[in-house]
């Protein structure tokens, strides 16, 4: 047997055992009460966004960057795909009253909170997703980046002090006079007042709605959430990529060919964009029908076990700490990312002694469970599991030091990340691809952001890698 | 490791972005290929499985010719022949 042999039996070996392991935890879990299954169908799907995120390569921060620095439009054609297939299968889901989803205000606010984070993924070399993905390919940069982006959202939702000099005295009237329990500091906070006195006012913008429709409806689910709210912009979107990006080599192509350029070619073209990466293509399409069922099959547990919420049921396992004031914990019923990572560092902070339950983010509304009994945070976990399969499957796992240079983008991106997904309510999971999905015109906000977060990035990059190269090219002619 | 452009011999490039994460492979392999003549080849050596991806679209887009392929534990390391004209490149 050669090396190469050996090494391929040793990462399929692994792969067995990651499985295995998942296997086990959700078998005894079950065995210890049936309520654990809640958070097997977490994990479960976790761990299929894992395994569909490696094989597509699937990192929504390439999707305008890669745009922007190298005219490669795949990335967009597959989160297209995506959210299209995702808001299908949702328009059934939420048309038979099954959804779980719950919009967010619409404001400007989601906007810049995308600039931000689009910068932010720029900088580290991954959105929130594609971290957690790219970690379980034994990525070092990557798993700095999901420190980045936990501890500084950990850190950000509970910081006062002189950040409260930063809070206009409109927001910290508007905040008190939502009087929330008193276990809850609406006053102290620039986070808490921001929630309470600002994005709490703002306006919850469903397409379904704009059109006079009931979003829990056929014709609201399907005409306005998904026609008017994915597909056709969607379309136009793509439209717009292939017309400024696309079509210039297409025609080059055809020119070269002596063919010219009918109406006909121009369908080829743009539909050889939408086929050009038949991987990450591939993947939206698993991506998007998995996103849908994990919410049908997220509310089936709910009504078969009469809950609400996961809080409940950890309540009813004796759980109690780190429930939210309302015996709630984070419990999307979707695919999310960076609440969850939030958490996992707000209880370790509150365990080492920091009274970060006074804040809405932790105390009133997510909770800081721990993270062996987090559903969310199972997810994320076996997302991470689920694209180390695959990347030990195809050999390309690697374990990677990061270098300085990239430990310090990684930890600044990470850090834009943590602070733009707290300001958006979610990450490019949680506040786009979700949001836009099912019909709230908050997503397609924190998108436009992203797209401008993406540019600046790149643009930035654009100039630093030149840089590099005028040092190494300084060695020779060319 | 920080990344590496040489000049091999005439004509003959290598470009190593080893333990690079994106979007650095793809915007190093697009600059390098900017900067060649039509006909040089350009060895490029990277270890992020993405890159790939991007990197095959861009070729395929710009018209530039991946002559090798070849990957070893998580290692690539491809060969890539500048065959489009530099108008189409310099976008």
């Amino acid at each position: 047997m050669n090396e190469a042999t050996m090494r391929e039996a040793k990462n399929q070996r692994w792969a067995l055992g990651i499985v295995g392991f998942l296997i086990l935890v959700s078998i005894l879990s079950f065995a210890v009460h049936e309520y654990y299954i809640y958070i097997s169908a977490y994990l479960w799907f976790g761990f299929i966004y894992g395994m569909c995120l490696q094989y597509g390569r699937f990192c929504f921060a390439s999707a305008f960057r890669d745009l922007f620095a190298v005219g490669v439009p795949r990335m967009v054609v597959g989160i297209m795909i995506a959210t299209i297939l995702f808001s299908f299968v949702s328009a059934f889901v939420t048309a038979t009253g099954m959804s779980t989803f719950h919009a967010a205000p619409t404001s400007i606010a989601a906007t810049i909170a995308g600039l931000v984070f689009g910068v932010g993924m720029v900088f580290a070399g991954g959105c929130a997703s594609g971290s957690l993905y790219k970690t379980g390919e034994g990525n070092g940069v990557s798993l700095l980046v999901v420190l980045s982006i936990s501890i500084t959202q950990a850190t950000f939702v509970d910081i006062g002090g002189w950040f409260n000099r930063l809070v206009p005295q409109s927001w910290h009237e508007s905040a008190l006079a939502k009087k929330l329990p008193a276990a809850i500091n609406a006053g102290d906070g620039w986070v808490d007042q921001y929630l309470a006195g600002y994005i709490w006012n703002q306006p919850i913008v469903k397409f379904s709605e704009m059109l006079g429709l009931k979003d829990a409806s056929f014709a609201g689910a399907f005409l306005g959430d998904f026609l008017v709210g994915v597909v056709l912009p969607a379309a136009v979107l793509l439209v717009v990529v292939y017309l400024f990006w696309v079509r210039k080599n297409h025609l080059n192509k055809l020119a070269k060919a002596g063919k010219s350029a009918t109406f006909a070619e121009e369908l080829l073209g743009w539909w050889g964009m939408i086929a050009s990466s038949k991987r990450t293509a591939l993947a939206g399409l698993f991506l998007g029908i998995a996103c849908g069922l994990q919410m049908l099959v997220i509310e089936g547990l709910r009504i078969k076990f009469g809950v609400r919420n996961a809080g409940t049921l950890l309540s009813r396992l004796g759980h109690d700490f780190g429930l939210s004031v309302s015996g709630t914990v984070f419990d999307p019923g979707y695919w999310y990312v960076t609440t969850q990572e939030a958490q996992w560092v707000g209880w370790v902070f509150n365990k080492l002694g920091w009274d970060n339950m006074d804040n809405i983010y932790f105390g009133l509304n997510n909770g800081i469970p721990n993270p062996a009994i987090n559903p969310a945070d199972w997810m994320s976990l076996a997302l991470i599991g689920g694209a180390a399969v695959m990347a030990l499957l195809s050999n390309e796992f690697k374990f990677k030091k990061p270098t300085k240079e990239l430990a310090v983008w990684a930890i600044v991106g990470g850090a834009l990340m943590g602070i733009g997904s707290r300001l958006g309510l979610g990450c490019n999971v949680g506040a786009f691809f979700a949001r836009v999905a099912l019909g709230d015109a908050s997503g397609w906000l924190f998108g436009i952001g992203m797209i401008g977060g993406a540019y600046i990035g790149v643009k930035f990059f654009n100039w630093w890698t030149e840089r590099q190269m005028a040092k190494e090219m300084a060695a020779f002619d060319l | 490791m920080a990344m590496k452009f040489e000049k091999k011999t005439e004509g003959l490039f290598m470009l190593d972005v080893t333990g690079y994460v994106c979007p650095h492979p793809q915007i190093y392999t697009k600059k390098a290929l900017e900067k060649m003549k039509t006909g040089d080849i350009v060895e490029l050596v990277f270890d992020n499985p993405s890159s790939s991806e991007s990197i095959a679209a861009m070729c395929e887009a710009q018209g530039n010719e991946i002559v090798e392929k070849n990957m070893a534990n998580g290692k690539y390391v491809w060969k890539i022949k500048k065959t489009a004209d530099v108008a189409a490149l310099a976008r």
